[in-house]
């Protein structure tokens, strides 16, 4: 009921990048596990209506006010990669577009 | 085994210092984690410094609240603002939160002496603790097998004595399981009871943080400590939070009759007859303190696995999707491109279980499956939930076992995720919903391993719970055997 092919797109999708070996298990134990769920079909829910959480509460809204943030730098801390420019602080990441071939 | 109680009386008669009562429970950590391996980390400087503050009110004359001075273990999925929050992964391996979750501060600020971070399955997913990146639990009462999980830290370190209490969060049956399985209690509280700020999200909708306890007292104290509103939680609920403690009486019938609902449905296939055994001697002894009994049937209530595993990976791939190797936690080495940065870092940091909940999660919300899978999902949902709710017509709590087995081997279940999946069985609809739900101990099996007996209590009927939980604790021993370790 789950191919290879659609293993290898979801992860994709996931941003996972899974070896040959871990898309193979993955085929199979997907394929039981929503065998497992097609249990569900036995039951005819075009009556009911979905439920998102246990126990809704309305909307919570607050005022959109700026806050001084104290831990700045504790954040930027934690950054894999960092640079500081004379722009300001920045967190690093490889480079998005590639060279044309 | 000191209860909460116990170590209050001994600190405010000054028969012993909190800095005495860290000192003893560090010493317990550092000669059981040979074998236990129940924490990620030890925050032993930090436990002394708090426990110097609260001798330094006692002595000043101030008066201490129930959880001062109370060596506390915290799951390391709760954010603790400088100290190293791992979520037993390792793509978060060397995060130090710039924050600290709502529960580890009120706990501070109460005087509890956090002694340390507890293991757990990685991202919370799993029933064994098998799932860390870095260590299994023992179980105390048989080295050999888990302690449950996902909390399985918490649960091994409160029956080993490690520590009094502790907090664990439980999504599907994370705090009930492994109590359940290490032979101490375990409450998962109503879904918005206890805030969530500072919880690493797993499945927003179902996760909720609660007490471990070696007594039902000592469950509502620690709960008492940590519920009620935040403003930082949105689905945090506006309720006023009693006094727990009050709610504890040894007669069950003190305010009414007390009536009893045992769910029909757990009593089937895949029960061990040992545990069915002990559940129905638990019904017994509600009887005789004269509850009422009531058959009740749930026909939902086993479409409650194949749901939770189409909402809680559905909700965790959304959730997960954070962890890109950009702001905080591990990074692939010396990847390409941006992308690649992003599928190798997610490669390398995450364990199996938590890849293949992100790839059931990504599969069914993906376009042409949401209605087949999700949305079918949350309909059924609606029915497990309208169960409960003819069932609380009824009664005012529902019992049942809380797993189908005792604690399994380590490396037992592990080739196989469906077989993992169903020790949930029991404690997953409780969740989906949003209910209050306790296991206490109501036996052993052959082996001397301890049996839980799940207490369900409708929307914020914590109070009936334990009031439940503490009539039926006080009224047998089977929370006095400890585990010789």
């Amino acid at each position: 009921m789950i191919d290879r092919e659609t293993v290898h797109k979801v992860a994709l999708l996931a941003r996972l990048e899974l070896a040959p070996e871990e898309e193979a298990q993955f085929t199979t134990q997907l394929g039981s596990i929503l065998e497992y769920f097609e249990q569900l079909s036995e039951l005819d829910t075009s009556q009911v209506q979905p439920t998102a959480r246990a126990i809704d509460v309305s909307n919570v809204v607050r005022q959109d006010a700026l806050k001084p943030y104290a831990e700045r730098e504790s954040i930027l801390e934690s950054a894999p990669d960092r640079e500081t420019t004379v722009q300001g602080d920045f967190f690093k990441v490889p480079k998005i577009i590639n060279e044309p071939q | 085994m000191a209860s909460i109680r116990d170590l209050h009386q001994q600190l405010v008669s000054k028969e012993r210092s909190a800095v005495e009562i860290a000192e003893e429970s560090l010493a317990q950590i550092q000669a059981l984690e040979p074998k236990l391996r129940s924490f990620l980390m030890v925050t032993g400087d930090r436990a002394l410094e708090q426990a110097r503050r609260v001798d330094d009110q006692i002595a000043a004359g101030e008066a201490i609240g129930w959880m001062a001075g109370i060596p506390t273990g915290i799951k390391d999925n709760m954010c603790t603002q400088g100290i190293r929050t791992t979520c037993g992964s390792k793509i978060l391996q060397n995060f130090v939160p710039p924050y600290e979750s709502t529960v580890t501060h009120k706990l501070a600020t109460a005087g509890a002496v956090m002694v340390g971070k507890t293991n757990l399955d990685e991202f919370a997913m799993g029933s064994s603790t098998e799932n860390s990146a870095y260590q299994v639990t023992a179980n105390p009462w048989d080295l050999e097998r888990v302690p449950g999980g996902s909390s399985g830290g918490s649960a091994a370190a409160v029956a080993a004595d490690e520590c009094t209490v502790a907090l664990g969060s439980d999504t599907g049956g994370s705090i009930r399981q492994p109590a359940a399985l290490c032979g101490v209690v375990g409450l998962k509280p109503t879904y918005g009871l206890v805030s969530r700020y500072g919880l690493v999200a797993y499945a927003s909708s179902l996760d909720q943080i609660g007490p471990f306890a070696r007594s039902v007292e000592d469950a509502a104290i620690l709960l008492g400590a940590i519920a009620g509103y935040d403003p930082q939680d949105s689905t945090s609920l506006k309720v006023e939070v009693p006094d727990y403690l009050s709610f504890l009486n040894p007669n069950l019938n003190a305010q009414k009759k007390f009536r009893v609902g045992i769910i029909q449905e757990t009593f089937g296939e895949g029960l061990d007859a040992i545990v069915g055994d002990a559940v129905m001697a638990a019904v017994d002894q509600f009887k005789a303190m004269g509850a009422e009994i009531v058959n009740i049937s749930c026909p939902q209530f086993r479409y409650g696995l194949p749901t939770y595993y189409i909402l809680a990976p559905s909700e965790a791939s959304a959730n997960l999707a954070r962890y890109d190797g950009v702001k905080y936690g591990y990074r692939s080495e010396q990847p390409d491109n941006l992308m690649s940065m992003y599928t190798q870092t997610r490669a390398q940091g995450f364990g199996a279980e938590v890849k293949r909940r992100i790839m059931i999660g990504t599969y069914t919300l993906s376009a042409g499956y949401y209605d087949a899978y999700y949305l079918k999902a949350q309909k059924v949902r609606t029915l497990i939930k309208q169960d409960f709710e003819q069932a609380f017509e009824q009664v005012d709590v529902l019992v049942c076992p809380t797993t189908p087995t005792t604690a399994f081997k380590a490396g037992e279940k592990t080739d196989d995720p469906l077989s993992m999946y169903l020790s949930d069985l029991m404690t997953i609809p409780v969740n989906l919903a949003g209910l209050p739900g306790l296991s206490l101990p109501c036996g052993f099996d052959a082996q001397g391993l301890p049996i839980g007996l799940q207490i369900v209590g409708n929307v914020l009927r914590e109070d009936l719970v334990l009031q439940a939980a503490y009539a039926y604790e006080q009224a047998t021993e089977w929370h006095l055997r400890t585990p010789s370790l």
